[in-house]
């Protein structure tokens, strides 16, 4: 049992695609799988080959850019994908879990209005970062509610919620900006924990451990990925589906507060438009780090190294004066070609032998 | 079954009917039939993209990249215009429509022959088209006095009282709905979409079906990217930001539901025309438009809600709700 349910390398030697297809794709399968085991098991999986191209782009970066190995630049750096990154960990055992919210961006900027308006009337640094990390569990668990009491499929429920949020935004501000913010409010994004490393960064590497250990060292996390291959099964054998997709809700929500704390800290104001599209820099990480879209498999130890690669792409190109909208080119072509490329090579070796 | 489907419609249809009355009530002026052609006018070019994604959604897939594939091919046309004025306006749109069919067609492609989802593709798609739009026009726009004048003229100029636009939606009305009841193909997305195991075991290739509606939701976006691009008179990087959004919560007010098979072209038009009305009463009735992002937001939430409990009588996992009831 206890192999069957951690998931993590063994099962994960092909594209995340192609194990649990629950798409209509009802063609036979005619050559059984072969069982590949061990180190060359481990070297075909997913975030080996992630890896790889990890490696591949930041020797790439380093020889087209001379400023890009500075350590004080990388660590600038950083501060452009460790807000995303945060809330990528947990929306990774959302989908996992066969559920998606679309509307994590629009929490942020929910979340930061209220810490706004919170810093308006004088609050102290403490409460305005309770109020955000609050506001953004309140949203996660309005989706969650609507999800599992209504039976509706979370990808409609997130489109509708998006708007909602977003327009509650412009409802209460308007086009003014929010920035009456404490003075020791600014630590959250713009402060160092030591030398270069940034309270950001810092911070998301412990949810980063704190999420592995919760996606694979505990029953909560055997418990979603039961539910993403198989709800009904998992329903039968006695797990609370419904209320472990919402407690997952309030958890992608909590972390979009805490992503709003450090995005507001960071620029210091509150506009509506603040972390538009978000939503899907965010979805494309986690599909990256190998998560099935149709849930039941990933790692965080894929999004994790997905994280970094989308950081140093962004980046790379970003010293090489790549305007956005074209990075958002490749980072469209990157989501869709490495999901490709091995179902592709596995077709091309099936026809060659 | 088919009667609480028609139940529906008939009752988002008074909905609207009763919006419109009581937008009349506070300005009567929104009631005169010149205002309310003018309200579906401006609707036609949402309508035009719901159809197409209905079609996507009815195959259990969807289609993020509509306002992408828009912006892109409005770009293609309005520079080809501006380069060429002399190239006629009819060859342009089919120049256009081809284009974004090709667009719909790689979506398609994508999603039947590698069986990447439809959701990862279309968010990939979306970005690299819109990408691409920077890339052919530099960040430049392309203004009215740089488009022919036929150009701009043709979705304006009216025939028998009515726009040319209203009228190319009123077609692609038809037509659709010619196609999804009494065509082959029309039935069969809708069984590629309501069971597609039973619809592999008749026959159906599911992967195609999927991939068809792609290209049709593709080909309505090339289409719309000239009416929208005339329209407005005006091309650039962000036209229809968004609006993919507004397209797929036009299916789901309309009752298409989002897990495949169910829908009509009627309910469709509806959750278009709701929308289009919503947007257009604001306004006059003197509501901020910052209004109106939270409205349609709730708007979609409330319709999903009435729509589940419409579909769960259909009574899809009886064991489920067995086990339910006997808990």
């Amino acid at each position: 049992m206890d192999k069957i349910m951690q998931e993590p390398f063994d099962k994960q030697f092909e594209s995340p695609l192609e194990s649990a297809q629950a798409k209509p794709q009802v063609k036979p399968q005619v050559k059984p799988q072969l069982p590949r085991i061990g180190l060359s098991g481990r070297l075909r999986s997913w975030e080996f080959f992630l890896l790889l191209i990890t490696a591949a782009v930041f020797l790439l970066n380093s020889l087209a850019s001379p400023y890009f190995l500075d350590p004080w630049n990388l660590s600038d750096a950083s501060f452009n994908f460790t807000e995303k990154a945060v809330i990528a960990l947990p929306l990774a055992m959302l989908i996992i879990c066969r559920e998606i919210d679309l509307s994590v961006a629009s929490i942020i900027a929910l979340a930061s209005v209220a810490m706004g308006f919170a810093a308006q009337s004088g609050f102290g640094t403490t409460l305005i970062v309770l109020i955000g990390i609050g506001v953004g569990g309140l949203c996660g668990l309005a989706n969650g509610l609507l999800v599992t009491r209504f039976e509706i499929p979370s990808i409609v429920v997130t489109i509708g919620t998006m708007s909602l949020y977003r327009g509650i935004t412009y409802i209460l501000l308007g086009d003014d900006v929010l920035k009456a913010y404490p003075d020791g409010f600014d630590y959250f994004g713009q402060g160092y924990v030591y030398a270069m490393f940034s309270f950001e960064f810092v911070l998301f590497l412990v949810l980063a451990a704190l999420f592995f250990v919760l996606l694979h060292r505990t029953n909560f996390g055997r418990r979603t990925y039961a539910i993403g291959n198989n709800p009904t099964a998992a329903f039968y054998s006695g797990i609370d589906v419904a209320r472990h997709r919402l407690i997952l809700f309030v958890l992608v929500g909590l972390l979009a507060g805490v992503a709003s704390v450090m995005l507001t800290s960071r620029l210091g104001s509150t506009r509506p438009t603040i972390a538009l599209g978000w939503e899907l820099s965010i979805v494309t990480m986690v599909v990256l780090g190998g998560v099935n879209i149709l849930g039941g498999s990933g790692t965080i130890a894929g999004v994790f190294i997905a994280v970094f690669l989308m950081g140093l792409v962004t980046f790379g190109l970003g010293l090489l004066n790549v305007p956005g909208i074209v990075m958002s080119i490749i980072i469209g072509a990157m989501l869709i070609g490495v999901i490709a490329m091995p179902i592709l090579l596995k077709r091309f070796k099936q026809r060659r032998g | 079954m088919n009667k609480l489907l028609k139940n529906r419609e008939a009752l988002l249809g008074l909905l609207i009917a009763l919006m419109i009355l009581a937008i009349g009530l506070v300005t009567p002026d929104f009631l005169l039939p010149s205002n309310l052609l003018e309200v579906y006018n401006d609707t036609s070019i949402l309508i035009i993209l719901a159809l197409g994604q209905m079609l996507v959604i009815l195959t259990r897939c969807i289609d993020l990249s509509v306002a992408a594939n828009l912006a892109l091919t409005g770009m293609v046309m309005a520079m080809l215009n501006s380069a060429y004025p002399g190239l006629p306006v009819p060859l342009l749109v089919l120049v256009g429509a081809g284009l974004g069919l090709l667009l719909g067609a790689f979506n398609g492609l994508l999603v039947w022959k590698l069986g990447i989802p439809a959701i990862v593709v279309t968010l990939g798609t979306m970005s690299i088209y819109r990408g691409v739009i920077f890339l052919l026009s530099d960040g430049a726009w392309v203004n009215a006095h740089e488009m022919s004048e036929s150009f701009v003229a043709i979705p304006r100029s009216e025939l028998l009282w009515i726009p040319v636009l209203s009228w190319v939606s009123l077609a692609m009305i038809g037509a659709l709905y010619y196609f999804t009841r009494h065509r082959r193909l029309g039935r069969e997305i809708y069984a590629a979409g309501n069971n597609p195991t039973a619809a592999f075991y008749t026959g159906i290739d599911v992967g195609r079906t999927q991939f068809i509606a792609f290209c049709i939701s593709g080909l309505l976006a090339g289409l719309c990217g000239y009416l929208w691009v005339s329209r407005y008179a005006v091309a650039y990087v962000d036209v229809a930001n968004g609006f993919e959004l507004q397209v797929v919560a036009a299916c789901v007010i309309g009752g298409i539901s989002i897990m495949g098979g169910i829908g009509t072209v009627f309910g469709c038009v509806l959750g278009a025309l709701f929308l289009g009305v919503i947007n257009n009463a604001l306004p006059v009735i003197g509501v901020s438009p910052f209004w109106q992002l939270a409205i349609s937001g709730s708007v979609i939430v409330i319709a999903v809600i009435a729509n589940s409990r419409a579909e769960r009588r259909v009574g899809r996992i009886i064991l489920k709700k067995a086990a339910l009831q006997a808990n």
